[in-house]
């Protein structure tokens, strides 16, 4: 959402074409496929422990986009975004479980689910702002929350639903290695979609509707019908985002899907920055990634006597926990447009370097 | 007061006759003598205005031209229109029509109902009694967002562009009620024909954008304008609408000589070139006489006269109401006009 996007001189773009990409240049389009490339190497380079990152990254993130979709760019507040990517898990198991469609299948089936019940709550929350949003959302949370702990038909109630392994071409997909690139697939795919929805009609008017919703409606946009798109939209991205971790878990409870991964979701998108799609990605990193580096630091200190005292482990520990929360207070206060506005400036500054004005 | 408004008028309208627009420079032209000869009962009713000679012929053909646009059904016609909020009476039953092609201006002093009036005709407020008829249907009942498709484009008095998109897409977002891909397709860009269908449209928006010259700030983040740029972006964005009617509230205030000046020549080039019919509310009195065709003056939400600029500057209501004037020997015209 930048303004000026910082580009090298004597890239003069002549055609509506080149500037309306989504990458700003050939060379970062180029750099965001090596990346891709790169990223489907991880599990033949790195041990398994790194491609158990990336694959709850995946999932994160494309939750998190759909979470962005309707906070960042539609400016509709939701804390109950976590409802529905449990809705998703439990809908995709469901689907598999009952009817016998391949998962590969039922993913985006759930998707679909999670996007009709979303709707259902939208319905009312498209019509109220704010505070008063926050708490109709609130309210979805915990609906949804009692839901999974009584239907038992749909959630297998207090002992929670088996998720099938993914099945491709009659091949069970059991291991890590092989659900990578489930997840990486789906990943690309999300964002790619994700990224498209924003530059075209629809996306604009969720932009739109968030910066001024008078003038929107002025535009002949349909307040009610894009705040309840936005919401379904929403759903179907935390659906699918649910459904690839109940799969990749093979087991599906009620207790992960909380008001507090709701929190971190929004930590995600506050810290990526609100509105960016790639920004989006870029915070579930950061939030997944957050906790195993404060992990390895503690145990790098412990080599030192000192940092084995109970009181300094206990309080490490304690840290930790904090450390989500202290990261989006210091988020909030420093950097408010989020990694994706960080990551332009830096850039920014390297294009200039070393005229740095 | 009377005094500043007019050297601000005569100012204007030379700068406008030398510049050369048009018909309106032979009509500014006609005026200011008037003016200049304190002529006050010139504009009544059906009486041609006096003219230099040259001009004359070329004003008096441009009068005919308007008569005759005139002559058509209106495009906007406000019946009796009433609007109350809690106790207080924002309109009174006001009743004016807009022909196509007419640039139609609306004066009054703060609080008059200006804007409430704006407001009933974009579908905002929904008047408490009386209607509203475009192109011969009656929306009084519609929402804003539907009256977008028939024709209808606005921009605010408080600035209301889309803060953080781009001028472009500012401008683009007019363009949504013309535009067919929807989430889908959108999501599905290359494969749907999505692209082709944005980047035609993106066409359009260059044109507007070079038609308002602002094609340096086009990729700037509208947000970080300044106030007559951030002012030209709301009008281009209401002009990519495309609409029939686009209704202006005061889209000069604020600005210094030069942007007036500047957005003066775009009003008159909508109206005149684009033909689209334009309904302005402003507060700079020289430009309101100089170009528009007829004005009508609201105080306490009540029509208190309408005519020609030089019918409603004779006018005596007006000038006690509006230009704050005790003036005696205009009262003798005051009845042909209000
Ligand atoms: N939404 C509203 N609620 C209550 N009163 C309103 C509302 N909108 C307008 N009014 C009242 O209606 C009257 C007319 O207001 P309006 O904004 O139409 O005046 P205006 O002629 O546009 O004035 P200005 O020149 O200052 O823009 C004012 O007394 C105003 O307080
Ligand atoms: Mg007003």
């Amino acid at each position: 959402m930048a303004g000026f996007s910082m580009r090298p001189c004597g890239d003069f773009r002549t055609t509506y074409r080149q500037d309306t990409r989504i990458f700003d240049t050939v060379f970062v389009r180029n750099a965001a496929l090596l990346g891709i490339v790169a990223t489907a190497l991880i599990p033949f380079v790195l041990d398994g422990y790194y491609v158990n990152l990336f694959i709850q990254i995946s999932y994160f993130a494309i939750a998190a986009l759909g979470l962005n979709i309707l906070v960042g760019f539609t400016g509709q507040i939701s804390l109950g975004h976590a409802a529905f990517f449990g809705f998703g898990a439990f809908a995709s198991a469901w689907i598999n479980n009952t009817t016998g469609i391949p998962v590969l299948l039922s993913i985006p089936l759930a998707g679909l689910m999670t996007a009709a019940v979303g709707l259902l709550f939208g319905v009312p929350a498209a019509r109220i702002k704010g505070l008063y949003l926050a708490i109709a959302t609130l309210a979805a949370q915990f609906i949804l929350e009692d839901f999974f702990s009584r239907a038992n038909w749909f959630t297998g109630g207090s002992s929670g639903a088996a998720a099938n392994p993914v099945n491709v071409f009659g091949y069970e997909i059991y291991d890590d290695f092989s659900f990578f690139y489930v997840c990486l697939f789906f990943l690309v795919v999300m964002y790619v979609l994700g990224a498209n929805l924003m530059r075209s009609r629809d996306g604009r008017a969720f932009v739109a509707v968030r910066d001024h919703y008078l003038s929107a409606e002025i535009m002949g946009i349909n307040l009610t019908k894009y705040r309840l798109m936005s919401f379904a939209i929403s759903s179907f991205y935390a659906g699918i985002g649910g459904a690839l971790y109940g799969h990749y878990l093979g087991f599906v409870s009620a207790e992960g899907f909380t008001i507090l991964l709701s929190i971190q979701f929004l930590g995600m998108i506050i810290i990526g920055g609100l509105g960016s799609v790639k920004g989006t990605l870029m915070g579930t990193v950061f939030m997944v990634l957050l906790p195993e580096v404060m992990e390895a630091g503690v145990s790098v200190m412990s080599v030192f006597d000192w940092a084995r005292t109970t009181a300094v482990t206990d309080g490490l520990a304690y840290i930790k926990e904090m450390a989500i929360g202290l990261a989006i207070i210091l988020f909030l206060i420093f950097e408010p447009d989020g990694l994706a506005h960080r990551w332009q400036q830096i850039r920014a500054y390297w294009k200039l370097y070393p005229f740095s004005y | 007061m009377l005094c500043n408004t007019l050297t601000l008028f005569r100012e204007f309208g030379t700068q406008i006759l030398i510049n050369g627009v048009g018909r309106i420079s032979a009509i500014a032209g006609a005026k200011q003598k008037d003016t200049d000869t304190g002529n006050a009962e010139s504009g009544s009713l059906g009486e041609p205005p006096r003219l230099r000679t040259g001009e004359a012929s070329k004003a008096a053909q441009v009068r005919e031209d308007i008569d005759a646009m005139t002559s058509h059904d209106p495009i906007l016609q406000i019946s009796d229109v009433s609007l109350v909020f809690g106790g207080v009476r924002a309109l009174t039953e006001v009743n004016f029509a807009v022909h196509p092609g007419e640039l139609f201006s609306i004066i009054g002093p703060n609080g008059a109902g200006k804007t409430s009036m704006l407001n009933c005709i974009s579908g905002r407020y929904h008047p408490t009694s009386g209607s509203v008829h475009f192109k011969g249907q009656d929306v009084t009942g519609l929402k804003p967002n539907d009256r977008a498709e028939l024709g209808i484009g606005r921009t605010f008095q408080n600035l209301a562009l889309f803060g953080h998109m781009s001028v472009l897409d500012n401008i683009m977002v007019g363009r949504h009620h013309l535009l067919k891909n929807n989430f889908l397709t959108g999501a599905l860009y290359w494969f749907s024909g999505a692209q082709k269908e944005e980047l035609e449209h993106r066409r359009f928006c260059e044109d507007v954008i070079d038609f308002l010259e602002i094609s340096h700030i086009r990729k700037a983040t509208a947000g970080t304008l300044s106030y007559g740029l951030r002012k030209r972006v709301e009008l281009a964005r209401a002009v990519a609408l495309r609409p029939d009617l686009i209704l202006l509230d005061e889209p000069m205030a604020g600005m210094n000589l030069e942007e007036k000046e500047d957005m003066a020549r775009f009003i008159i080039d909508l109206n005149e070139e684009w033909g689209m019919t334009v309904v302005m509310i402003e507060h700079d009195m020289g430009v309101v006489m100089d170009i528009s065709n007829r004005v009508m003056v609201l105080d306490f939400g009540r029509k208190i006269a309408e005519g020609t600029p030089d019918q409603v500057m004779a006018n005596a209501h007006v000038r006690k109401a509006y230009l704050g004037e005790d003036s005696d020997g205009a009262d003798d015209t005051d009845e042909k006009v209000a």
